[in-house]
C-alpha cells in the first residue's frame, strides 16, 4: 500500500513523542542513580567524581535495616492474606451463579476504582479510633483493601477457563474436598495465583498513600520513609536521599522483573478484560 | 413441602462453595464500606456548629474551596493531554510485533510510584538538572526554566506516571477492536484518517470514556507529588492536601471526612458526566460478527 507523505510525517511524529518520553524517563532515573554515586555534582553535566559511601550513610541515617524489615513483613503479610481471602472468593465467583452476584462484583470493584487517598482518610480515622493504625497491623489491613479485590479480578477469568469437568472427574474417582483442592485445583491454579500475588507484591511495595496514612514511626515502609526523606530535604545530603531512592528502585524493579516473567506488562494496569467496565 | 432448605438454596447457587466469598466480602465491607459510611456520618458531626457546619465552612473559606478548582486545573489538562497522546500512539503500537519492550518500559514509572518520580524529577527538572542544561545548550532558554516547586512540577510528574497508565489502558481497548472492520473500510477506499474517524473512534469511544474516568480520578487524587514537586501552600494546594492537613495536622477528623466526601463527590460527579456524554456516541460490539 502506497503511503502518502503526510501519513509518514504523522508516523514519525508519533514515534518522536514516544522516544522523547522514554528518553526523559530514563534521564530522570539516570539522574537519581548518578547522583547517588556522586561526590559532588553542581553546575556540570556529570559529577566530579564517584563514590559508594552514600549508601552506607543512607543505610545508617534512615535506619534502612528496620525499614526494610518492616517493608518485607508488611508486604509478605499482605501477599499471603490477599491470596487467602481472594482466591477462594474468586473460585466461588467463577463457579457459582447466585442472586446478588452483580452487587458483590460491584463491592469488589469499588476499592480498585476509588483512589486510595479518597477512602484512605476515613479508613485511617476508623483505624486510629480502633487503635490499629500506627502499627504494622494498620499498614497490613489498609493495604489489603485494594489487593483483595485485585486478586479476585485477576483470578476469576483464570478459574473460569479451567474446565469444571476436571473437578467432577476427581469427585467421581472419590476425591474429597481437601484432596480435590490440594491435588487438582492448586496445581491448576498455581500459575494464576503466582501471577496475581506477584502483582500484589509489586503494587504493595509501591503503595504510598494507604501506608502513609496508617503507618506510625515504627511501621514505615520504604516508600513512606523515602517520602519523609524527600519532604525534609536539606536535613540530609541529596546524595544519601538518592542512595535511598536507588535502594527503593532496586527493590521494586527486582520484583517487577520477576513478575514480568509470569505476566504481561499490561496486566499491571488493566485487569481482566471481562470486568464489565 | 418436601425439598429441604439446603437443596432449595443450592438450586439458586447458594451452597458451601458460595460461602467462600464471605470472608473477602466481609473484609471489604468492614474496611471500605463501613469507614466510608462512618466518614459520611462523621462529616455531619462537626467539632462546633450545626450539622452542615463542616460543609458550610468548606464552601465559604476560599483557602478550602479553591482546592477543588486548583485540583481540577491540574487534573483535567493532564488527563486530556495523556489521552490525546495515548490514542495515536496506541494506534501505531498495536501493529507492532514487539510491543512487549515498550510496554515493559512504560510500566516502570507506574511501578516506581509517585514518590520516586517526584524525587527523580526534583533533580532532573531542577535548575542544575539535565533538562535545563539541555535547554540552555540547545539555545532554547537563556536561563534555567523554573519547573519544580510550582504548577509545572506537578503537571509533569502526572504526565510521567499518568501517560503510561492511560496508554496501556487505551492500548488494551484499541487491540480489542477487530482489525477486519478497518480492512473492510480500506477496501472500500477509506483513507487512514477517514477509517479512524468513522470506524475506530466510534468503537473506541466507550473505552476512551472509561480510560478518561480512571485517569482523571487518579490525577484528581494527586498527593505526594503535589507536596514534593509543587507549591503546597499555593497553586498546587490540591484537595487531598487540604484533607490530609485537616486530619493529621489539625486533628479535625470530622472536617477531614467532609473534605474527603467533597473529593469523592467531585470524582463521582465527573465520572457520571463523562459517562452521560458517552451515551451520545455509538455503543455496541467492537468485534466484527456475522450479523
Amino acid at each position: 500500500m502506497q503511503r502518502s507523505l503526510s501519513e509518514r510525517l504523522w508516523t514519525t511524529a508519533v514515534w518522536a513523542v514516544v522516544i522523547f518520553f522514554v528518553v526523559n524517563l530514563f534521564a530522570m532515573i539516570g539522574t537519581v542513580v548518578l547522583q547517588s554515586f556522586a561526590t559532588r555534582w553542581l553546575g556540570t553535566w556529570l559529577p566530579v567524581a564517584y563514590t559508594a559511601r552514600w549508601y552506607g550513610s543512607a543505610w545508617d541515617e534512615f535506619q534502612l535495616e528496620d525499614v526494610l524489615l518492616v517493608t518485607f513483613q508488611a508486604v509478605g503479610a499482605v501477599v499471603l492474606a490477599s491470596g487467602l481471602l481472594g482466591v477462594p472468593a474468586a473460585y466461588a465467583l467463577a463457579r457459582r451463579e447466585f442472586p446478588g452476584k452483580r452487587f458483590i462484583m460491584l463491592l469488589f470493584l469499588l476499592p480498585m476504582l476509588v483512589p486510595p487517598i479518597t477512602y484512605g482518610i476515613p479508613m485511617a480515622t476508623v483505624l486510629y479510633r480502633a487503635g490499629i493504625a500506627g502499627t504494622i497491623w494498620g499498614v497490613i489491613l489498609s493495604n489489603l483493601v485494594p489487593t483483595v479485590p485485585f486478586v479476585i479480578f485477576v483470578m476469576v477469568p483464570f478459574i473460569e477457563q479451567i474446565d469444571p469437568r476436571i473437578e467432577a472427574a476427581a469427585r467421581v474417582f472419590g476425591a474429597g474436598t481437601g484432596r480435590l483442592f490440594l491435588h487438582v485445583l492448586l496445581p491448576l491454579l498455581a500459575p494464576g495465583i503466582l501471577a496475581a500475588l506477584l502483582l500484589v507484591l509489586v503494587r504493595t511495595i509501591a503503595m504510598f498513600e494507604l501506608t502513609f496514612l496508617t503507618a506510625g514511626p515504627d511501621s514505615q515502609t520504604l516508600v513512606v520513609a523515602l517520602y519523609y526523606a524527600v519532604f525534609a530535604a536539606g536535613v540530609r545530603s541529596t546524595q544519601s536521599i538518592n542512595a535511598m531512592a536507588v535502594i527503593y528502585m532496586a527493590t521494586t524493579l527486582l520484583w517487577l522483573l520477576v513478575a514480568l516473567r509470569f505476566v504481561n506488562p499490561t496486566q499491571i494496569v488493566t485487569r481482566a478484560r471481562r470486568e464489565g467496565a | 413441602m418436601s425439598v429441604p432448605l439446603r437443596l432449595r438454596l443450592a438450586q439458586r447457587g447458594l451452597d458451601s462453595t458460595t460461602l467462600l466469598i464471605a470472608p473477602a466480602a466481609l473484609f471489604v465491607v468492614a474496611l471500605f464500606v463501613y469507614p466510608f459510611l462512618y466518614g459520611l456520618v462523621l462529616s455531619f458531626q462537626p467539632k462546633t456548629g450545626g450539622m452542615f457546619a463542616n460543609y458550610a465552612r468548606f464552601f465559604s473559606d476560599p483557602f478550602l474551596y479553591d482546592t477543588v478548582s486548583r485540583t481540577l486545573w491540574i487534573a483535567v489538562p493532564v488527563t486530556l493531554l495523556n489521552l490525546l497522546v495515548a490514542v495515536p500512539v496506541a494506534m501505531r503500537v498495536r501493529r507492532m510485533r514487539r510491543q512487549r519492550l515498550l510496554t515493559t518500559i512504560l510500566v516502570i514509572p507506574i511501578t516506581l510510584g509517585t514518590v520516586l518520580v517526584a524525587e527523580g524529577l526534583l533533580n532532573y527538572l531542577g535548575p542544575q538538572g539535565w533538562l535545563n542544561r539541555a535547554l540552555i545548550w540547545a539555545g532554547l532558554a537563556d536561563a534555567p526554566v523554573r519547573l519544580v516547586h510550582n504548577y509545572w512540577g506537578v503537571f509533569l510528574s502526572l504526565v510521567i506516571t499518568g501517560f503510561p497508565f492511560t496508554f496501556l489502558l487505551t492500548l488494551s481497548y484499541v487491540t480489542g477492536i477487530d482489525p477486519a472492520l478497518e480492512q473492510a473500510g480500506a477496501m472500500l477506499g477509506a483513507r487512514a484518517r477517514a477509517r479512524f474517524a468513522h470506524i475506530v473512534l466510534p468503537l473506541l469511544m466507550p473505552g476512551l470514556a472509561i480510560t478518561f474516568c480512571l485517569s482523571f480520578v487518579q490525577a484528581f487524587s494527586v498527593f505526594p507529588s503535589a507536596v514534593l514537586l509543587g507549591a503546597p501552600a499555593g497553586p498546587t494546594r490540591v484537595i487531598s492536601i487540604a484533607a490530609y492537613t485537616a486530619a493529621f495536622e489539625e486533628y479535625d477528623y470530622a472536617m477531614a471526612s467532609a473534605i474527603a466526601m467533597v473529593m469523592a463527590a467531585a470524582q463521582v460527579g465527573t465520572v457520571i458526566l463523562v459517562l452521560l456524554l458517552r451515551r451520545l456516541f455509538y455503543s455496541g460490539p467492537v468485534s466484527g460478527g456475522k450479523g
